[in-house]
C-alpha cells in the first residue's frame, strides 16, 4: 500500500506510473513527467517557484502528493509554448528582461497566466497581490509587474484562460 | 527535504474515514496539505498512515441554513472565498480568507484544516470566535457540536480526540444592523498575522451598541474574546470616544508574547491600534448600510 499507481494528464500528455505515495507532485512532474520547468525552491510552499495548474487552478506542486491528484490534467509553463514559439506572456516577461537567473519565472508565469484569465484588466495593486506569493531573488520585481501589466494591455490571456 | 514513507488511504464515506483512525494508530487525516506536508517535507511529522478527506462524500458544500452559514470541512478556502452565498451572508469571513497564504495555497487549504491545525497566527480561527461559530466533530458513533472557546485548547492544539473528525463549522450570519471588521498587521501580504482582529457590532434604531464581539489572533495561544471591549460598547452609541476605550480596554484581556516578529510590547501596542481600526470598520459598515 506505500506504493500506488497513478495517471495524469500533463500538458496534454499521458502519463502513468506506480509510485511512492510520498512522491511530491513537483517531484512527479519533472522525474515522472519530464516537466523540468517545475523549479523546486524551498519544498514548504513559500517561494512559488512550483506554481501549476491542477486541473486549470493553480497549486503548489511542492505541497501535493502525486497520488492526491491522480486523475489530474496539469499544465506546466512548457505546456504555454506552442510549436517551439513563446507565448506572449512568456514574449512580454522576455520583452521586459523581467527574469535574470530564471529560477522564478516557471511560477511567476503560471501566477500570471491564472491572474490574467481570472482578471482581464487589473491593476497594479491587483498584480503585485497575485504575485505576493512568489518570490524572485533578482530582479527587484519591477520589471516582472511592468511585463504582466502590458500582458494585460496586449490581452495575452483571453478571460477564463485557453482551452 | 523530501517525507518519510507512509501508507495511502482514500476512503470514500465518513464511515470508512472514522473506522480507518480506529484501526490505525499512527494516522494521521489530511486535508488540503498547505500545513501538514510542510511539516512531512522537514520530517517535523512522519505520520505512518495519511487519511486523505479529499474523496469523502459530502464534506465539502457550502449551504445558507436559517440564521447561520454551514460550510463542509473539506470546502477549500479559495471556494469560500468567491462564494455568493458566503460574500452576501458572511462577508466577514471572505476579508479574512483573503490573508490566508495566497490564491495558490487557498486552491487546496481546506476551511476544516485551518480550524482543526489551529495556528495561533491564523486568521479562521479568530472569525470563528467572532461569529460563534459551531464547530460538528463526527466521531466513533456519536457527532458533537463544539463552540471556539472550548475547540480552540492551546497553539496547534484543538478538542479533537484522535479518532474524531471535524465535519463542518456553521457561522452566525452577518444581518442587518450588523457591521463587521477585519483587519490585520503582517510583513507581508499572506503572511501570518502578527496581529489580527474581527470585530462584529449590532446596533438598534436608536444607534445603541446591541452587541459586540472583538476577537483577536496573534497574541496568545488560542484565540481571545476582549470583554473589556465587548462591555465597554454595549448599550452606548458609537461615537469615537467609545471606540477609543474599548481598544483601550484589549491591553487588559491578551497577554501576548515576543518572537523573532514582534516584542510583546509592540504585540499590544498593535492589538490596540488594530482593534480601533476593525471598529471603525465596523461602524462605517453599518452607517453606510454596507
Ligand atoms: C506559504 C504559506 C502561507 C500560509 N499562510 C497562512 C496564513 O497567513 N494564515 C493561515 O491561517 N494559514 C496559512 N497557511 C496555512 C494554510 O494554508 C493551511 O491551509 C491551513 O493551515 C491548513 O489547512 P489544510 O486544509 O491545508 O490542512 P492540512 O495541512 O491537510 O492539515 C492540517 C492539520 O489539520 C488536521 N486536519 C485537517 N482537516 C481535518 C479535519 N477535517 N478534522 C480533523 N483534523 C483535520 C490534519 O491532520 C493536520 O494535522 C499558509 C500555508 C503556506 C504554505
Ligand atoms: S518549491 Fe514549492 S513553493 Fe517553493
Ligand atoms: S530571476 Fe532569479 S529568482 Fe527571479
Amino acid at each position: 500500500m506505500d506504493t500506488c499507481l497513478v495517471r495524469m494528464r500533463v500538458n496534454g500528455r499521458p502519463v502513468e506510473r506506480e509510485v511512492p505515495a510520498r512522491k511530491l507532485l513537483s517531484d512527479f512532474l519533472r522525474e515522472d513527467a519530464g516537466a523540468l520547468g517545475v523549479n523546486v525552491g524551498c519544498e514548504q510552499g513559500v517561494c512559488g517557484s512550483c506554481t501549476v495548474l491542477v486541473d486549470g487552478v493553480p497549486a503548489r506542486a511542492c505541497l501535493a502528493f502525486a497520488v492526491q491528484v491522480d486523475g489530474a490534467e496539469i499544465r506546466t509553463v512548457e505546456g504555454l509554448t506552442t510549436d517551439g514559439s513563446l507565448h506572449p506572456l512568456q514574449q512580454a516577461f522576455h520583452d521586459h528582461h523581467a527574469l535574470q537567473c530564471g529560477f522564478c519565472t516557471p511560477g511567476m508565469i503560471i501566477t500570471a497566466y491564472d491572474f490574467l484569465a481570472r482578471h482581464p484588466r487589473p491593476s497594479i495593486a491587483e498584480i503585485r497581490e497575485a504575485l505576493s506569493g512568489n518570490l524572485c531573488r533578482c530582479t527587484g520585481y519591477q520589471q516582472i509587474v511592468e511585463a504582466v501589466q502590458d500582458a494585460a494591455r496586449l490581452g495575452a490571456v483571453p478571460e477564463g484562460g485557453e482551452r | 527535504m523530501k517525507p518519510a514513507p507512509f501508507a495511502y488511504h482514500a476512503p470514500r464515506r465518513l464511515e470508512e474515514a472514522l473506522a480507518l483512525l480506529g484501526a490505525l494508530p499512527e494516522a494521521k487525516l489530511l486535508a488540503g496539505g498547505q500545513s501538514l506536508i510542510p511539516m512531512m517535507n522537514f520530517r517535523l511529522a512522519r505520520p505512518q498512515h495519511l487519511v486523505d478527506l479529499a474523496r469523502v462524500d459530502g464534506l465539502a458544500s457550502i449551504r445558507a441554513v436559517g440564521e447561520r452559514i454551514e460550510i463542509g470541512a473539506m470546502t477549500r478556502q479559495a471556494a469560500v472565498e468567491t462564494s455568493a452565498v458566503v460574500r452576501d451572508g458572511c462577508p466577514l469571513l471572505v476579508d479574512a480568507l483573503r490573508h490566508v497564504g495566497h490564491y495558490a495555497s487557498r486552491t487546496r487549504g481546506t476551511i476544516g484544516g485551518s480550524l482543526a491545525h489551529a495556528d495561533p497566527a491564523s486568521e479562521l480561527p479568530v472569525v470563528a470566535s467572532a461569529l460563534d461559530a459551531e464547530l460538528v466533530v463526527a466521531g466513533p458513533g456519536v457527532t458533537r457540536v463544539v463552540a471556539p472557546a472550548e475547540f480552540f485548547r492551546a497553539p496547534l492544539t484543538v478538542a479533537l480526540d484522535r479518532r474524531e473528525i471535524l465535519t463542518a463549522v456553521s457561522f452566525a450570519r452577518i444581518g442587518p444592523r450588523v457591521g463587521w471588521g477585519f483587519t490585520e498587521l503582517n510583513r507581508r501580504h499572506g503572511g501570518f498575522a502578527i496581529v489580527c482582529v474581527a470585530a462584529v457590532l449590532e446596533v438598534d434604531g436608536a444607534g445603541r451598541c446591541t452587541k459586540a464581539a472583538v476577537a483577536l489572533g496573534g497574541v496568545a495561544g488560542v484565540p481571545v474574546r476582549s470583554a473589556g471591549a465587548e462591555a465597554g460598547l454595549l448599550g452606548h452609541p458609537l461615537d469615537d470616544r467609545r471606540i477609543d476605550a474599548a481598544a483601550a480596554a484589549v491591553a487588559g484581556d491578551i497577554d501576548p508574547g515576543s518572537d523573532l516578529h514582534a516584542s510583546a510590547e509592540y504585540r499590544r501596542e498593535m492589538a490596540q491600534a488594530f482593534t480601533r481600526r476593525a471598529l471603525v470598520q465596523a461602524r462605517g459598515r453599518f452607517q453606510e448600510g454596507r
